[in-house]
C-alpha cells in the first residue's frame, strides 16, 4: 500500500475539493449566462462560517457531524492508499450513516426529513457502487485499489454498463439535480436546506470540508474506470465532472420514488448485463 | 473428560428443568436458576479446553437405557401432541404426528431394528462454537427471563385485558429443556439422536409460543408446530432412506460418503433445516412466534431453534459444494435474504423488524451453506456467532423497552436516549452490531460478498440489493432513538438486575467479538475449514488492521460527548413559523393558530408491502423446494 498518497489525500483533498466546488459554481454560472463568483469563493464562504457562532437545537448534534468528517477523511485515505475497495465502501457508508444521524439528532422536522432522504439516497446509490467494485474485481482479480490501477487496459472497455450505473448515481453524491433530495447547494432550495438546516458556524464549515473530501474521493472511484493511463484518467475524470454539471443544470429535482426506482433499475439492468457479459467472457 | 462434559451439558439443563418443574415455587426460581446458569456457562466455557480440532472426535456413548428412554419420550410426546391437535381440530398437525410416529416406530421395530451407531456423540470445532453460543447466550436469556417474567405477571393482562395464566415453572423448565436439546443437536453423531433432540426443540418452541394461552398464541403455536413437524418428517425420511441405501445412521459417515450416493438424504435433511431456520416459504411461523413473551423470541432467534436449522445445513456445506442441490439451497437463502430485508423497511413493530431481519440473516447463512466453498462456510460460521449475540441483545432490549414504554412501535421510541438512556445505548450497540462497519455482521457480510463473487457474481447482485435495504431500516430506527421530538424525562427505573446483567453481558460480548474476531476466527473457525478444505480464508492482515483502527475510532465516539454542549448555543428548531414556548415543539402558523410538529419515518408501504413480498417469496421458493427434492431424487 502506498501510505504516501493516502497522506497526500488527507492534506490536499480539501484544496482540490474546494477548487472543484469553485469550478462547479463558475461553470454552472456560465451555463446559465452569469459571470459567477471567483474560483476561490467556497474557501471564503467556509472561512466565514468558521468565524460565526455555532447554533444547535440538541447539544450533541454537532458531534455526529464531526465523526462524519473524520470517517469521510478516513475512508478516502484508505482508498488513496490503495486499500480494499469493499472496505472503503463500507467505511464510506459508515461516514454517511453518521451524517444522517446528525440530521436525526438535530430534531427539527426539516433536518429529520432531510436525514430520511439522505438514507434513502444511500440506499439508492449503494448497489451501483458495490456492483462497480464487483465488476472491477471480476476483471482485475482483486478488490485492492492498488492492484486495480495496475491493470494495463482501461476498465471502461469492459465495464461500460457498470460505469453507466455509477455515473447515474453521481448526482446523489454531489448533491446535484435531479437527485439533490436531502440537501443541495442550489438557490432553488427545497426543505430549507434539508439535513443541514440546523447546522451552522464551525459545524457547517466542517460538513462543507467533508463534502470536498467526498468530491475527490468519489471522482477517484470514477478515475478507476480509466486508470490505465494517468493523463487519460485525469482527463476523463474532468469530463465526468463536466457532464455532471450539465446534467445538474439541465434537469429538475425528482421525487424520491423516481430516484430510488431509476437508480436501482439502471444498476440492475446496465450493471447486471455487464456482469453477465463478464461471466460469458470468462467462460 | 470430553465424554463427561458433553453428557453433563446435555443432562444438567434437563435436571435443572426437572427441579424447576417439581419445585413450582416462585420465590425459589432465582435460587435454582442463577446458580444453575452460572454452572452451565462455566461448563460451556470448558468446551474451549476440549482441544477440539477441525476433524470430528467421536465418542461412543453407548448407554443401554438411552434408546428405550428416547423412544418412550417420543411416544408420550406424540400422544400428547396428537391429543392437543385433535382438541384444536388441527388436522394437518394431527396427520403429521400420526405419520411421523408410524414411521419412527415402524423403523425402530422393523427394518431399522439393528440400526446401530458406532459413535453416538462427537465434537469438533464447529460443534464447540455452537455449544458456546447455546451455553452462553442461551443461558443469559434464561437469566433475563426470571426478572422479565416477574414483571410480565406483575402487570398481568395484555392489551385485550386478557389475564395471562402464571405458569412460570413450566416456562423456565422448558427453557432449560430447550438448552439441553440444543446441546444434543450440536453434539449428536447418531442421526436418530439428532432427530430426537431436533423434535424436542420443535415441541419446546410449540409450548413456549402458546405460553399466553390466548387464541392468537395457540393458533401461532400450532402454525409453528405444523411446519416444524413437516421438516421433522423430511428429516426422518432422510434417515430411513440413508439407512436403507447406505446402512448407516451416523452423521460423520453421511458426510464422508461420496456426494452422489447421499443426495436424497442431504436434500431431505436440508429441507428440515430450512423449515427450522424459517426460510421462505416457511418464514411465517417465526414471525407468528413473536406473540410469545420476549425471552422466547430472544431464545428462538439467537441461540436455539433457528440456529439448529442453519447448523445442520451448514454441516452439509462441503457435500453441497458444486452440486445443483447446493445451488438451489443457496437460491432459497438468497431469496429469503432479499425478501426479508425488503419487508423490514415497511415494519414499524420493533419485534417484527427483528423477526424479519433474523429471517434475512438466516437466509445469508443458508446461502453460504448452499455455496459450500471454504470462503462461504467461513463466513457462515462467523455469521452464526455474530448474529446470535447481537440478536439476543436486541430482543432483550426491545422486551425491556416494551415494558417501560408500553409499546414496541419504533415510532414511539423517539427520545429513547433521554427516557431510557442505558437501554438506548445497548440497543444502539445491538443495531450497530447488525449492519455497521466495523461491527460483526458487516464483517461477515463482507466475507459473504467475497465468497459469492467467486461463486457466481449474479448472486452477488441480489445480495447487494438486500444489503442496501438493511442499511435503510436500521439507520431510520437508530435515528428515531436519538431524535428528540418532545421534552422527555428519564423513566429508567424498576428494571431488575436479572435483566441488566444479561443485557450488559451481551453488549460486552458484541463489542468483544468485534474487537477480537480475527484471533477468534484463527482459533475457532480456521482449523475447521482447513480440515474440510485443506486451506482457509483470510480477509487480509492489512484489512484487519484497518478494521481495528476503525473500531477504535468508533470507540472514541462516546468520548466526544465529553464536549457535550460546549462551544455551542442552543436555539429552537426552524419550523417555518414563529416558535411557541421555550422548547420549540410548537409553532404559530400563517393563520395565527398554534400547531405542534411531528416527525415520522418513511415506511414505503406501497413499495415494500409485507403481504405482497411474502406472496412473491413463497411462490418463488416453493418452486425451488420442489426442484430441491427432485434433484435429490435423481
Amino acid at each position: 500500500m502506498s501510505w504516501f498518497s493516502g497522506i497526500a489525500y488527507i492534506l490536499f483533498a480539501p484544496f482540490l475539493g474546494g477548487i472543484i466546488a469553485g469550478l462547479d459554481r463558475k461553470i454552472s454560472a456560465r451555463l446559465q449566462g452569469r459571470i459567477g463568483p471567483p474560483l476561490f469563493q467556497p474557501f471564503y464562504d467556509v472561512g466565514k462560517l468558521f468565524q460565526k457562532e455555532t447554533l444547535v437545537v440538541r447539544q450533541s448534534q454537532h458531534l455526529y457531524m464531526e465523526f462524519f468528517f473524520v470517517l469521510m477523511v478516513f475512508s478516502g485515505a484508505i482508498f488513496f492508499s490503495g486499500g480494499d475497495l469493499l472496505l472503503v465502501i463500507f467505511a464510506f457508508t459508515m461516514a454517511g450513516v453518521f451524517f444522517a444521524l446528525g440530521g436525526y439528532k438535530a430534531s427539527s422536522p426539516y433536518s429529520f426529513i432531510g436525514a430520511q432522504r439522505e438514507v434513502l439516497q444511500m440506499m439508492s446509490y449503494e448497489p451501483a457502487v458495490l456492483l462497480a467494485a464487483v465488476g472491477m474485481y471480476m476483471v482485475t482479480g482483486s478488490f485492492q485499489v492498488a492492484k486495480i490501477i495496475e491493470y494495463p487496459h482501461p476498465l471502461i472497455a469492459q465495464l461500460p454498463g457498470l460505469f453507466l450505473a455509477f455515473f447515474f448515481i453521481l448526482p446523489i453524491k454531489f448533491r446535484k439535480s435531479p437527485f439533490d433530495l436531502a440537501t443541495s447547494h442550489h438557490a432553488h432550495q427545497e426543505l430549507v436546506k434539508g439535513i443541514t438546516t440546523e447546522f451552522s458556524g464551525r459545524t457547517l464549515a466542517l460538513i462543507e470540508i467533508a463534502h470536498w473530501y467526498e468530491y475527490v474521493f468519489v471522482l477517484g472511484i470514477g478515475y478507476l474506470f480509466f486508470a490505465s493511463n494517468v493523463w487519460f484518467g485525469l482527463l476523463m475524470t474532468l469530463v465526468i465532472f463536466e457532464l455532471l454539471l450539465v446534467v445538474d443544470n439541465a434537469t429538475a429535482r425528482v421525487r424520491w420514488q423516481a430516484m430510488l426506482g431509476s437508480a436501482w433499475v439502471v444498476a440492475l439492468v446496465a450493471g447486471g448485463l455487464n456482469i453477465i457479459y463478464l461471466m460469458w467472457m470468462k467462460g | 473428560m470430553a465424554s463427561a462434559l458433553l453428557n453433563f451439558l446435555i443432562l444438567f439443563p434437563l435436571a435443572v428443568a426437572l427441579v424447576i418443574v417439581l419445585v413450582r415455587k416462585g420465590s425459589l426460581f432465582p435460587l435454582v436458576i442463577y446458580p444453575a446458569s452460572a454452572v452451565l456457562i462455566g461448563a460451556s466455557c470448558l468446551l474451549v479446553g476440549l482441544s477440539a480440532g477441525g476433524k470430528p472426535i467421536l465418542i461412543p456413548a453407548h448407554f443401554g437405557w438411552v434408546e428405550p428412554v428416547m423412544l418412550a419420550v417420543e411416544g408420550v410426546v406424540s400422544a400428547y401432541l396428537l391429543f392437543l391437535a385433535l382438541k384444536q381440530r388441527d388436522w394437518a398437525v394431527s396427520a403429521l404426528v400420526v405419520i411421523q410416529s408410524i414411521l419412527l416406530f415402524g423403523f425402530h421395530f422393523g427394518t431399522g431394528h439393528s440400526a446401530h451407531a458406532g459413535a453416538n456423540l462427537f465434537f469438533d470445532l464447529f460443534s464447540v462454537v455452537m455449544g458456546l453460543i447455546v451455553g452462553i447466550v442461551g443461558t443469559l436469556i434464561a437469566v433475563f427471563s426470571v426478572g422479565y417474567m416477574r414483571d410480565l405477571h406483575k402487570h398481568s393482562g395484555d392489551h385485550a385485558g386478557h389475564a395471562i395464566p402464571d405458569n412460570r415453572p413450566v416456562f423456565f423448565g422448558i427453557i432449560f429443556l430447550f438448552l439441553s436439546a440444543m446441546f444434543g443437536v450440536c453434539f449428536s453423531n447418531n442421526l436418530l439422536w439428532l432427530f430426537f433432540f431436533w423434535e424436542i426443540t420443535t415441541v419446546c418452541s410449540f409450548l413456549m409460543i402458546r405460553y399466553k394461552m390466548d387464541d392468537i398464541s395457540v393458533k401461532n403455536a400450532f402454525w409453528a408446530l405444523r411446519w416444524n413437524l413437516l421438516g421433522g418428517l423430511a428429516f426422518l425420511l432422510g434417515i430411513i432412506y440413508l439407512y436403507h441405501t447406505q446402512h448407516t445412521i451416523e452423521l460423520d459417515k453421511l458426510l464422508s460418503l461420496p456426494k452422489a450416493l447421499v443426495m436424497l438424504p442431504l436434500a431431505l435433511i436440508s429441507f428440515a433445516g430450512l423449515t427450522k431456520s424459517a426460510q421462505l416459504p416457511f418464514s411465517s411461523w417465526l414471525v407468528g412466534a413473536m406473540v410469545a413473551p420476549t425471552p422466547v423470541s430472544a431464545l428462538l432467534h439467537s441461540s436455539t431453534m433457528v440456529k439448529a436449522g442453519v447448523y445442520i445445513v451448514l454441516r452439509f456445506a462441503a457435500s453441497l459444494e458444486g452440486t445443483l442441490l447446493g445451488m438451489v439451497i443457496a437460491l432459497v437463502g438468497l431469496v429469503t435474504f432479499l425478501i426479508g430485508s425488503f419487508i423490514c423497511i415497511s415494519q414499524n413493530d420493533a419485534k417484527k423488524v427483528l423477526a424479519y431481519s433474523t429471517i434475512a440473516n438466516l437466509g445469508l447463512i443458508i446461502l453460504c451453506a448452499g455455496i459450500g466453498t471454504y470462503e462461504a462456510v467461513w463466513a457462515g460460521i462467523l455469521l452464526i456467532v455474530f448474529h446470535a449475540v447481537s440478536k439476543g441483545l436486541l430482543f432483550l432490549c426491545v422486551g425491556s423497552i416494551e415494558h417501560k414504554l408500553g409499546s414496541r412501535q419504533i415510532e414511539d421510541m423517539s427520545g429513547l436516549v433521554i427516557r431510557l438512556p442505558r437501554l438506548a445505548f445497548m440497543l444502539e450497540i445491538g443495531i450497530a452490531g447488525m449492519f455497521l462497519a466495523p461491527f460483526g455482521m458487516l464483517i461477515s457480510k463482507w466475507a459473504v460478498l467475497r465468497a459469492i463473487v467467486d461463486y457466481n457474481p449474479l448472486f452477488a447482485i441480489f445480495l447487494i440489493y438486500g444489503s442496501a435495504a438493511t442499511l435503510f431500516f436500521w439507520v431510520k430506527w437508530l435515528g428515531k432513538i436519538i431524535n428528540v421530538e418532545k421534552p422527555y424525562t428519564n423513566i429508567e427505573t424498576g428494571i431488575s438486575r436479572s435483566q441488566w446483567i444479561p443485557m450488559g453481558a451481551l453488549t460486552g460480548l458484541t463489542l468483544l467479538i468485534c474487537a477480537l474476531f480475527a484471533p477468534f476466527a484463527v482459533v475457532f473457525i480456521d482449523p475447521y475449514i482447513v480440515a474440510l478444505y485443506g486451506h482457509s480464508m483470510s480477509l487480509g492482515a492489512g484489512n484487519m488492521a484497518i478494521m481495528t483502527i476503525m473500531l477504535s475510532m468508533i470507540g472514541f465516539f462516546p468520548l466526544a460527548f465529553l464536549n457535550y454542549g460546549r462551544g455551542v448555543k442552543v436555539s429552537p428548531p426552524y419550523l417555518a413559523g414563529a416558535n411557541v414556548g421555550e422548547l420549540g415543539q410548537q409553532f404559530r402558523d400563517s393563520m395565527g393558530g398554534v400547531k405542534a410538529m411531528h416527525m415520522k419515518n418513511f415506511y414505503m408501504e406501497n413499495y415494500f408491502s409485507e403481504a405482497r413480498l411474502m406472496r412473491l417469496g413463497v411462490l418463488v421458493t416453493v418452486v425451488f423446494l420442489i426442484a430441491m427434492i427432485a434433484i435429490g431424487g435423481m
